[in-house]
């Protein structure tokens, strides 16, 4: 392609300067590492990385990591969903307090959230206590790792959903209870159905930032190896025993997961705008 | 706060078709407090109750501790470096994906998404493998004497890595909002393209902005698991804040790591104020939707 055809027909100036800029921005911060660490790993060939891949330890971890994920992301869902509902629909004393407050996670460093979930979970602590005397253990068990991922996504699961509830009409919902539905059936058959695509881009996202999540996860999880350790902090691990090859192949791993759910990111909201008319 | 400055009301009926019982909505509410007290307000009780748990002496005697005072200092310089630089090619990003219409255009809007979805050790190991003793530059870095994995660079590069996107993602749906009017009409009336951005451009998205470089900088001092990959942990050298918050409760000082991590519990509440007032007073002039 020539450049003239590229150069778009704008008054505006600039274009050149900040396209340039942006890619060398991108291309030095992100694109050079990223590059590297896909190359470093394809070093071993494909069989090398699949004897990387398949040791037990690593696929207990992977599992854990992505197994833990996904059934985060959906209790995070279904707690945000509800959440979401409550914050859009009900007028009560701090609801924009609460409001603003659901953010936390994204601004709380996540080295804090970790030993802070830690000292609540652990068996002396506020929660973990009461629990504990129950006979459920939460810090330094899969359960602990749970705790952490829904702390993390539930955000993602709140802010994904509360604006298509902001914008759902009520005037469905009188012609659904006038036409003689009860409140839970029109709860489930006229409220819930347009909340599919935002629910599942918030589980996406959730998911996403989960299967990543290290700070706020490795204080609680205990990482105890075929029990309670993620596959980040094997990236870490490896790293350490001067492994970095290994590293780089749980990297990749990694990687194709959170690029997998931003594909699937892109197709819900592609086919949500196609039946829906909105993302 | 003051009332007139309603941010988002919630739908009003006149009818009660549509909507539960009043006892019903009391539990609901109830049910939604006890969820976020749960989650998010008693683990911030936890930091600062951990952090004065042996007395007000105590936890300035882990503040004022050399090695927390030089973990502050890199912590801002480390912010200092990668907010600037992420602020900068945000705006150049933002000007060249909202002002123009090229080739693969949403193409680069992905790719400057990209480092929220890559986790942050593997954004920390990325740079291992550059710059590590080992890496494919490490060595030519090492010849020249320039350190750069368990160093400033390192922990500057990866920090610069995470938080990426803020600004830029901010910034372009909202200069797409704007459109080109304002600046087409100063190019007409004379303005040199300098003029027109500092006069016209910059106004126009200076909430916007902000909003962007204030979450960038929340993170950019939080960040752990990227900078823990490329810091090495060298107490009072290279640990910033929430490295040095891990290194006091791994070697059992937890009254010193929650006094440390109730600093950055601050630095997270009063992002949240900040951004709060920014989203209901500027609505208008933020992006649209909160996204993140």
């Amino acid at each position: 392609m020539k450049f003239a055809s590229f150069y778009p027909a704008s008054p505006l100036p600039g274009f050149r300067l900040a396209l340039l800029a942006t890619l060398a921005w991108i291309g030095v911060i992100v694109l050079l590492p990223l590059g590297g660490v896909a190359l470093r790993s394809g070093q071993i060939g494909l069989e090398g990385m699949w004897n990387i891949i398949s040791q037990p330890r690593l696929l207990s971890a992977l599992k854990l990591s992505f197994g833990l994920s996904f059934l985060a992301g959906v209790f995070s869902i279904v707690l945000g969903g509800f959440v979401a509902w409550v914050l859009t629909r009900y007028e009560f004393a701090g609801r924009r307090f609460i409001d603003a407050a659901v953010d936390l996670p994204f601004a709380l460093p996540t080295a804090v959230a970790g030993i802070a979930l830690t000292a609540l979970y652990a068996p002396n602590g506020w929660i973990g206590g009461p629990l504990d005397a129950l006979g459920l253990k939460v810090a330094f068990t899969p359960l602990g790792i749970f705790i952490a991922l829904v702390f993390i996504g539930l955000p993602f699961a709140v802010r994904t959903i509360q604006p298509v509830l902001a914008e759902t009409e009520v005037e469905l919902e009188e012609a659904s209870a006038t036409l003689g539905a009860s409140r839970f059936q029109t709860v489930t058959k006229v409220i819930l159905p347009p909340l599919i695509p935002a629910a599942l881009t918030g589980l996406a996202l959730a998911f996403a930032r989960a299967v990543g999540e290290y700070g706020s996860v490795i204080f609680i999880a205990g990482n105890i190896p075929f029990y309670s350790e993620i596959a980040p902090l094997l990236v870490v691990t490896k790293l350490e025993e001067f492994d970095e090859v290994g590293a780089t192949v749980v990297a990749v791993v990694m990687l194709l997961a959170s690029f997998l759910s931003l594909f699937v990111i892109n197709l819900v909201q592609a086919w949500s705008r196609r039946r829906l008319g909105h993302a | 706060m003051p009332e007139s400055v309603v941010h988002r009301e919630p739908v009003h009926r006149d009818r009660d078709v549509a909507r539960e019982s009043r006892r019903i909505e009391r539990v609901l509410i109830g049910v939604a407090i006890f969820i976020l007290a749960l989650f998010f307000f008693a683990p911030l009780a936890a930091v600062f109750y951990e952090a004065f748990r042996k007395g007000v002496p105590a936890f300035w005697k882990a503040i004022a501790d050399d090695d927390t005072l030089s973990a502050i200092r890199l912590t801002l310089l480390v912010a200092a470096i990668a907010v600037p630089i992420n602020t900068i090619f945000g705006v150049a990003a933002a000007w060249a994906i909202a002002r123009f219409d090229f080739p693969l255009k949403s193409f680069l809007v992905t790719l400057i998404d990209l480092p929220f979805s890559v986790s942050p050790v593997v954004a920390g190991l990325s740079y291992v493998v550059l710059f590590g003793s080992r890496g494919y530059f490490g060595p030519w870095f090492a010849a020249h004497d320039i350190p750069v994995v368990f160093a400033l660079p390192g922990i500057a590069l990866a920090t610069t890595f995470v938080t990426f996107p803020f600004v830029a993602r901010e910034l372009i749906p909202l200069m797409q909002q704007q459109g080109v009017d304002d600046e087409e009409a100063a190019l007409t009336l004379g303005a040199s393209p300098w003029r027109m951005f500092l006069t016209v451009t910059l106004p126009n998205i200076k909430w916007g902005l902000l909003y962007g470089v204030l979450l960038c900088n929340a993170r950019a001092m939080g960040e752990f698991g990227a900078v823990a990959v490329v810091s090495g942990r060298i107490r009072g050298v290279t640990n910033t804040l929430p490295l040095h918050v891990e290194v006091l409760y791994g070697g059992f000082d937890l009254a010193g790591a929650f006094a440390v991590a109730s600093l950055l519990a601050i630095l997270a509440l009063v992002t949240l104020v900040i951004k709060t007032a920014l989203e209901w007073r500027h609505a208008e002039e933020l992006a649209v939707k909160r996204r993140h």
